[in-house]
């Protein structure tokens, strides 16, 4: 299935004033791949991860997944869709414990409402438990089960990480959109993060990602877009990125870090 | 395992067969009027804290929902349909039961709404009353959603206090008995005292279980999310605008039925029980019961109504409630019985 695509990003486009933030970009996301999308401080990787996961509506363009059109859907029916995000500064609820945060990765799983919970109706109650299967299941896969009922407050930055993306994971989701998952992160725990990354794209699941950790993406990234002032300048797999001289001429050339 | 969490509730109802067993005992039957009456405030206090605590949304507007329950149920009650019961809705309503007569103490016969008619009234005006608030008003935050609550608060207040219909500064009194099933009816006659006690009672312990069940599952860990991660509940699917107005609807119907119930235990309702007061009250009560702590929340709550009904707090009763608020958000703003209160009363005491 080597042009599988299922996330296609078409023209999008978005300005701030008089700043055009992201400047018809278009490329796609191969089905099961890691794409990674680099580049200097300011380069709109993060207005265009926003406008992907619905944050904001794009000036135009759109965004395709499978043939649905996700283009100005706000993030919860994004997420409905299959298509789920981190935050780069990490968005948990800190007053919950590790268990409750994950166990919210399942929202989308269930359909369950006020009414049946209020009741405990059976429905509640079964997805309930399924819920529960499957988040301990990821718990344990991510070697945090032991300190599941722990408040997330607590925690280091790396396992609140973890957390995430176990939240991430329990959803279920088509694609999962890493929002510099290695930010804050250690050289050790980055490099579990990149073990971790591509075992989860060996499961089958399609990463869009967006980092600056340069050896991270050169390592784990199937195909890289590259982005500067709003505009892609380069794409393709991390080899023929790395030759490419635009791309050598802003990395070595601009100040970035 | 999953019951672990009606264990208390099983303590309560145990304390509460005590307490009566104790006021048979040493003749202070009368106490249970008190508490009677603090148990309804109770079923508006956790509801309340459902929206605050757990959905993380302020409300300084409960008592005009306690108030719309209160005055709809009276209203309804005590407008006699003698002249309009040929009309055809009332005549099929009065075929089916659901007019009651009765005759005055100066002889004259009425015909009233059944109050189980005007109960669900009740209900279903306030859930639509609070939607409509809700909608527009739930897209403001932290003191914009506090003022805006208040206002709609004082709109009830001044409506009930200048409309001629709810009895103006009297309010409405001559509410009928409310007899819900057959050996249990609300009201405030002496025989039917502890009846009406563990009737009470029992639509607390009601109200709890649906609590203690929403927040436990699926849509209630959907509304803790709100709080404090509005953007990552987004994020993982959670129509976060329709959680919190649902929130906010179930805690008005909450605050509607205890208006009702109240209404017909009382035998009438006046304007203080929409009073902006009485909002802030609802809102000590869960800022001191911790926030997020139905437990705390319904202990807090029959306590200091208890002593506020029982005239401990003498005239300056709605005082203490606000010196509590004040106390709270400066020390506690997470709410009292909370674990981290506790650690912060230690370090008080230490010194750093």
């Amino acid at each position: 299935m080597e042009n599988d695509i299922i996330l296609s990003i078409h023209q999008l486009d978005k300005s701030f004033g008089g700043l055009h933030a992201v400047d018809r970009v278009s490329f796609d996301v191969p089905r099961g791949s890691i794409k990674a999308v680099i580049g200097p401080n300011g380069a709109g990787k993060t207005t265009l991860f926003n406008m992907i996961a619905g944050t904001f509506a794009p000036d135009g363009g759109r965004v395709i997944l499978e043939r649905e059109n996700l283009t100005g859907l706000k993030p919860y029916q994004v997420a409905e869709r299959g298509v789920f995000r981190t935050f780069q500064n990490l968005k948990l609820n800190s007053h919950m414990s590790i268990l409750d945060n994950v166990l919210l990765g399942r929202h989308t799983a269930g359909t369950a409402g006020f009414l049946s919970g209020m009741l405990a109706l059976k429905k509640s109650r079964r997805e309930e438990s399924e819920a529960r299967k499957k988040v301990t299941e990821i718990l344990e896969w991510l070697n945090i089960a032991e300190i599941k009922n722990q408040e997330v407050g607590n925690l280091s930055f790396g396992k609140q990480r973890s957390v995430e993306l176990a939240r991430l994971l329990a959803a279920d989701p088509a694609v999962l959109l890493l929002d510099e998952p290695a930010a804050g992160l250690n050289m050790h725990e980055t490099d579990e993060l990149a073990e971790l990354i591509v075992k989860i794209r060996d499961q089958g699941r399609t990463i869009l990602l967006v980092e600056h950790d340069m050896s991270l993406v050169m390592d784990i990234s199937d195909e890289i877009v590259v982005l500067n002032f709003g505009v892609k300048i380069a794409e393709g797999s991390p080899s023929s990125v790395q030759s490419n001289s635009e791309v050598i001429k802003i990395y070595l050339g601009g100040d970035d870090d | 395992m999953k019951l672990k969490r009606y264990y208390p509730i099983i303590l309560l109802a145990g304390v509460l067969v005590l307490i009566q067993l104790i006021t048979l005992v040493t003749g202070t039957a009368y106490y249970l009027t008190q508490l009677t009456m603090a148990a309804y405030y109770v079923i508006v206090a956790v509801g309340l804290s459902m929206v605050m605590g757990y959905a993380g949304q302020i409300s300084l507007g409960q008592a005009g929902f306690f108030a719309i329950g209160g005055y709809t149920a009276a209203v309804l009650t005590t407008i006699d349909l003698t002249d309009k019961i040929d009309r055809p809705l009332f005549s099929f309503l009065d075929k089916t039961g659901l007019l009651i007569h009765k005759v005055t103490l100066y002889g004259d016969t009425i015909v009233h709404l059944s109050p189980w008619i005007s109960f669900i009234a009740a209900l279903v005006l306030a859930g639509v009353i609070a939607y409509a608030i809700g909608v527009p008003v739930l897209r403001l935050k932290g003191h914009y959603l506090g003022m805006a609550t208040m206002g709609f608060g004082i709109i009830i207040y001044r409506i009930v206090l200048g409309t001629h219909i709810f009895g103006e500064a009297d309010g409405i009194s001559n509410v009928p008995l409310f007899p819900i099933f057959p050996g249990i009816t609300i009201g405030g006659d002496f025989s039917i005292r502890v009846v009406n006690y563990y009737t009470a009672w029992f639509f607390v312990i009601l109200a709890m279980v649906l609590l203690l069940n929403l927040i436990n599952s699926r849509t209630g860990r959907a509304l803790r999310s709100l709080h404090g991660g509005e953007d990552a509940a987004d994020a993982m699917g959670v129509n976060t605008a329709r959680y919190k107005v649902k929130a906010f609807v179930i805690a008005a119907v909450f605050a509607a039925a205890a208006g009702v119930f109240m209404t017909h235990y009382n035998g009438g309702i006046g304007p203080s029980e929409s009073s902006v007061a009485k909002s802030v009250r609802y809102v000590a009560i869960v800022a001191v019961g911790g926030m997020a702590n139905l437990w705390g929340v319904l202990i807090m709550g029959l306590v200091l109504n208890f002593l506020s009904l029982r005239g401990f707090f003498g005239v300056y009763d709605d005082a203490v409630f606000g010196i509590i608020l004040v106390v709270i958000m400066m020390f506690f703003p997470d709410g009292l019985f909370q674990p981290a209160s506790l650690d912060r009363v230690k370090r008080l005491f230490h010194g750093k």
